[in-house]
C-alpha cells in the first residue's frame, strides 16, 4: 500500500471503529435507560409493574392535593377518566395548582402509588406539557383554548 | 412610526443580502473586481439595516410602545430597563432578528477582514448572503417582530420572570455568537470548494475560534443559570434544548484541532470541510428543536407549524446543499503530505473521532425520544444513566491521550520522548487518584479516576509552561495548555459536586434549624419584600458552622403578578472550593416553609473551567490576529 492510501485505509477504520462502539454503546443504553410515558388510563391498561421507573403526565386532580407529614405531599394524577395516586417528597414547582398539567418521574409502589421523585409542572399560565396535551387527548378530555 | 421604520430596514437588508448572493457567488468565478466591490459594500450594508431594524425594536422594547405586538405581548412598563433590552431577544421574533443581527456582523468581518484570496472572500460573502436570505425570509413571513396591534394595549403581558436576570440577559447574544458564527466556517468551507481553494482553513480560523469562545461561554453561562435560577441544585440535565448548544460545540471543537493539522501539513482536507458543514448544520438543528415548540422547555416560545416546517426545509436545503457540493468537489482537492501512525496529525485523528463519536451518541440521545414519538406515538425520553453509558466513555477516553497531542512533532513524533516529559503528570495522576480513594467518601473508583485524569491533563499542561517558560510560551502553545487545562478544571466541577454533595429538605417554624454538609441552618423569620416588578416572601436564615454564626442568607420565592407566575430565588453562598446553596420551597401554613439545601463541593469550578478554556481560545485567536498570514509558527517544538 501506498502511504496515502494506508492512511486513508487507518482513516476509515478508526471512524468505523468509532461509530461501532458508539452505536453499540447507544442501543445498549437505549435498551436499559429511556424512560417511558404513560397517562393514568396507560398505567391501568399496560399494567405496568411496580418498581419501573417512567414519567406519568395528567392534570392534578382536583381536591386531591394534601400535605403532611413533614415534607410530603399527596395529590392525583388524572387525564379525565382514570386518576393515579402520587405522594411525593420535595419542593413543588411554583406552578403546581390543581387543575394544572403535571408531569412526574419515579415508579409505581406495589399499592399502586406513584412514588414521585421529580415533580414537573407547566413554565407558565400559557403552557401546558405536549405529553399532557396528548393524553387528555386520548382520554377525550382535551378542550382547545384550554 | 419604529415599527415601520424596522419593517423597512429588514426588507432593504433582504434586498441587499440577495445583492450581496449574486455579486458574491459571480465574484468568485470572474476575475473582474467589481463584483467583489459589490459583495463586501452590501455585506456592510446589510449589517447596518439590520442593525437599524434591531435597534428599532430595542427601542420600542425600552420606550414600551405597546403597538408593537412583540412588545405587547412580551414587556411590561415596571419591568427594569435592562430586562426591556433584553427581552428582546427572550421571544421568538426578536431571537430570530438577534440571529439574523449576529450573521450580518460576520458577514461584514468576513468582508471587512478579507482573509484568504479575493476569490474565496468572495464566495464565502456569497454564502453567508445565502443564509441571510433565508433566515430574514423567515422572519418576514413567518415571525415578523414588527407587527402593529390596533387599539393598542395599555399595558403589556410581560417577560417570563425565569428569563428576567442577567445571566440569560447575557446567555443568548453569546450562544448565538457562537452558533452562527459556525455560519462563517461553513460559508469558508463551502467557498473552497467552490473555488477549489486548498488553504481556506487558515482564512476561517479566526471565525471558528470566534464561535468557539462564544459557544463555550455561551454554554457556560447558560449551565450556570440553570444552577441558580431553578432551583434545583443541578447544573446539566441533558435536556435537548442543553444538548442542542453541547453536539455544536463537540464538532466545533473537533473542527479547530481537525483544521489545525489541514492548516499545517494539509492533512485530513475533506474531513475538515466535512465538520465545518457538519457544526453548522447542528446550529440549524439546534435552532430547530429550539425554536420549533417540538421541545418542552422555558426556550420552546413558539409553536406555530410553519415555522417549523420551515426551519426544517431550510436545514435539508442547507445540510443537502452543501453535501452536494462536497461530494462533487471534495474529491479535487488533494490531500497534503503523509504522516506516520506516531504523529501529531494521528493524535488529532483521534480527537476529532472521540469528539464526533460523543457528538454523535449525544445526537441519537437528542433525536431518538423525537422521532419514536413522531413514527409511533411512543413517548419516551433519555436521562443522565444514558449519557452516563454512552456520552462519558468517549470522553473520559478521550481526555487520557489529551497530553500526548502537542507533545508530538507533525508527520512523525517521537512516542518515547512525549512519555519521558509526561512521567511527572502520570505521578501527580497516580497521586490524585490514590489520595481521592483513600481519604474521601463515599469510595468511588469512578470519581477517583475522574480527579487522576484531571491531574493528569493540568499537571501536563504546567509542565509544558515549565519547560518553555515565560519567554517560550507562544499563545498557540498557551492557548493549548489553557484549553486542556480548563477542561480538567470543569471536570474536577463536575465530579465534586457529582461525588459530594450533600443535600437536606425539611419543613421549618419560626427558629427551627436543619443540619447539612456540617452547617446548620436556623430559619429566622420569613418577610414580604416588594420588588419592582414582584413581591417576594424573603427567608432570613443563619448559617452556622461549629456553633458560630457564619452568614445570614435570603432565599426567595417571588411572585410576578403581571405575569402571573412564581420563581424561586436561590441563595448561594461560594467559596470556590463549595457553595452552599438554599432554595426556599412552598408555604406550609402561616409560619411553616419547605427550606431546601445544598452543600455542592467544587461546583463553581465547572464554570470557572469554561472560562479558562475560553481565555485560551482568546490566547489562539490574538496569535492568528497578530500575525494574520501566520507562516509555520512554533505552535510546539516537535519533540524529536
Amino acid at each position: 500500500m501506498t502511504p496515502k492510501k494506508r492512511r486513508r485505509f487507518a482513516f476509515a477504520a478508526a471512524i468505523l471503529l468509532a461509530s461501532a462502539g458508539a452505536a453499540a454503546l447507544t442501543l445498549y443504553a437505549l435498551k436499559d435507560n429511556v424512560l417511558y410515558f404513560y397517562s393514568p388510563s396507560d398505567v391501568a391498561a399496560k399494567h405496568v409493574q411496580p418498581g419501573i421507573a417512567f414519567r406519568i403526565g395528567g392534570l392534578v386532580a382536583m381536591h386531591s392535593v394534601t400535605r403532611g407529614p413533614g415534607a410530603d405531599v399527596h395529590f392525583a394524577v388524572s387525564d379525565g377518566k382514570l386518576s393515579v395516586p402520587v405522594i411525593y417528597h420535595g419542593v413543588l414547582p411554583a406552578l403546581f395548582r390543581e387543575g394544572q398539567g403535571v408531569v412526574a418521574l419515579g415508579a409505581l409502589e406495589p399499592s399502586g402509588t406513584f412514588r414521585a421523585t421529580e415533580v414537573l409542572a407547566k413554565h407558565d399560565e400559557r403552557y401546558m406539557p405536549p405529553e399532557v396535551v396528548d393524553a387528555l387527548k386520548r382520554s377525550g378530555r382535551w378542550k382547545e383554548n384550554q | 412610526m419604529t415599527g415601520e421604520i424596522g419593517l423597512l430596514a429588514l426588507c432593504l437588508a433582504l434586498a441587499l443580502a440577495i445583492v450581496q448572493t449574486l455579486s458574491g457567488l459571480s465574484g468568485a468565478r470572474v476575475a473582474g473586481s467589481l463584483s467583489r466591490g459589490i459583495a463586501t459594500s452590501s455585506a456592510t450594508g446589510q449589517f447596518v439595516f439590520v442593525a437599524l431594524a434591531f435597534g428599532a425594536l430595542i427601542y420600542a422594547s425600552v420606550t414600551d410602545d405597546f403597538s408593537i405586538a412583540n412588545v405587547a405581548e412580551n414587556s411590561h412598563t415596571l419591568k427594569p430597563l435592562i430586562y426591556k433590552i433584553s427581552g428582546v431577544w427572550g421571544n421568538h421574533e426578536g431571537s430570530m432578528l438577534l440571529w439574523v443581527f449576529v450573521l450580518s456582523v460576520y458577514s461584514a468581518a468576513i468582508a471587512f477582514l478579507k482573509r484568504g484570496s479575493d476569490r474565496l472572500t468572495s464566495a464565502a460573502l456569497g454564502v453567508q448572503g445565502l443564509v441571510a436570505v433565508a433566515f430574514i425570509v423567515f422572519i418576514l413571513f413567518t415571525s415578523n417582530p414588527f407587527v402593529r396591534l390596533d387599539p393598542a394595549p395599555f399595558e403589556g403581558n410581560g417577560l417570563n420572570p425565569l428569563l428576567q436576570d442577567f445571566g440569560l440577559a447575557v446567555h443568548p447574544p453569546m450562544l448565538y455568537t457562537g452558533y452562527v458564527g459556525l455560519s462563517a466556517a461553513f460559508a469558508y468551507a463551502a467557498a473552497a470548494l467552490i473555488v477549489r481553494e486548498r488553504d481556506w482553513a487558515r482564512a476561517a480560523r479566526p471565525f471558528m475560534l470566534a464561535a468557539w469562545i462564544a459557544l463555550t461561554l455561551g454554554i457556560a453561562l447558560g449551565s450556570w443559570w440553570a444552577y441558580y435560577e431553578l432551583g434545583w441544585g443541578g447544573f446539566w440535565f441533558w435536556d435537548p434544548v442543553e444538548n442542542a448548544s453541547l453536539m455544536p460545540w463537540l464538532v466545533a471543537t473537533a473542527l479547530l484541532h481537525s483544521a489545525l493539522a489541514t492548516e499545517r501539513t494539509g492533512a485530513f482536507r475533506t474531513w475538515t470541510l466535512l465538520l465545518a458543514i457538519a457544526g453548522f448544520s447542528l446550529s440549524l438543528i439546534g435552532t430547530f428543536l429550539v425554536r420549533s415548540g417540538v421541545l418542552t422547555s422555558v426556550h420552546a416560545f413558539a409553536s406555530d407549524p410553519t415555522r417549523g416546517t420551515y426551519i426544517l426545509f431550510l436545514i435539508f436545503g442547507a445540510i443537502g446543499g452543501a453535501l452536494a457540493l462536497f461530494a462533487w468537489r471534495a474529491p479535487s482537492l488533494e490531500e497534503g503530505a503523509s504522516f506516520e501512525p506516531v504523529s501529531r496529525e494521528t493524535a488529532l485523528l483521534l480527537n476529532n473521532v472521540f469528539l464526533t463519536a460523543s457528538a454523535a451518541t449525544v445526537f441519537v440521545g437528542t433525536l431518538y425520544p423525537l422521532a419514536l414519538d413522531t413514527f409511533t406515538g411512543t413517548k419516551i425520553s433519555v436521562g443522565p444513566p444514558f449519557y452516563a453509558a454512552t456520552f462519558a466513555p468517549f470522553f473520559f477516553a478521550m481526555l487520557i491521550l489529551v497530553p500526548f497531542g502537542p507533545r508530538l512533532g507533525w508527520h512523525r513524533g517521537n512516542l518515547r520522548a512525549a512519555l519521558r516529559t509526561l512521567y511527572p503528570a502520570l505521578g501527580a495522576a497516580l497521586l490524585a487518584f490514590a489520595l481521592i480513594l483513600a481519604f474521601t467518601t463515599p469510595r468511588s473508583l469512578f470519581g477517583a479516576a475522574a480527579f487522576a485524569v484531571a491531574a493528569w491533563l493540568i499537571a501536563s499542561s504546567a509542565i509544558d509552561f515549565w519547560t518553555r517558560g515565560w519567554r517560550g510560551a507562544s499563545p498557540a502553545s498557551v492557548a493549548s495548555m489553557l484549553g486542556h487545562a480548563g477542561l480538567a478544571v470543569t471536570l474536577i466541577g463536575i465530579a465534586g459536586t457529582t461525588l459530594w454533595r450533600s443535600e437536606a429538605l425539611e419543613v421549618l417554624g419560626p427558629h427551627d434549624s436543619m443540619y447539612v454538609g456540617g452547617y446548620e441552618l436556623r430559619l429566622d423569620d420569613v418577610v414580604g419584600v416588594k420588588g419592582p416588578n414582584y413581591d417576594a416572601a424573603r427567608a432570613i436564615v443563619t448559617v452556622k458552622r461549629n456553633g458560630e454564626t457564619i452568614a445570614v442568607m435570603h432565599p426567595e420565592r417571588r411572585v410576578f403578578p403581571a405575569e402571573r407566575q412564581e420563581t424561586v430565588e436561590t441563595a448561594i453562598r461560594t467559596t470556590i472550593f463549595t457553595d452552599l446553596y438554599l432554595a426556599l420551597g412552598d408555604r406550609r401554613d402561616a409560619t411553616h416553609w419547605i427550606l431546601r439545601a445544598y452543600v455542592n463541593p467544587l461546583a463553581p469550578f465547572i464554570w470557572l473551567g469554561g472560562l479558562v478554556m475560553a481565555l485560551g481560545g482568546l490566547a489562539a485567536l490574538w496569535s492568528r490576529m497578530r500575525k494574520p498570514r501566520a507562516v509555520p509558527d512554533a505552535m510546539a517544538a516537535p519533540a524529536e
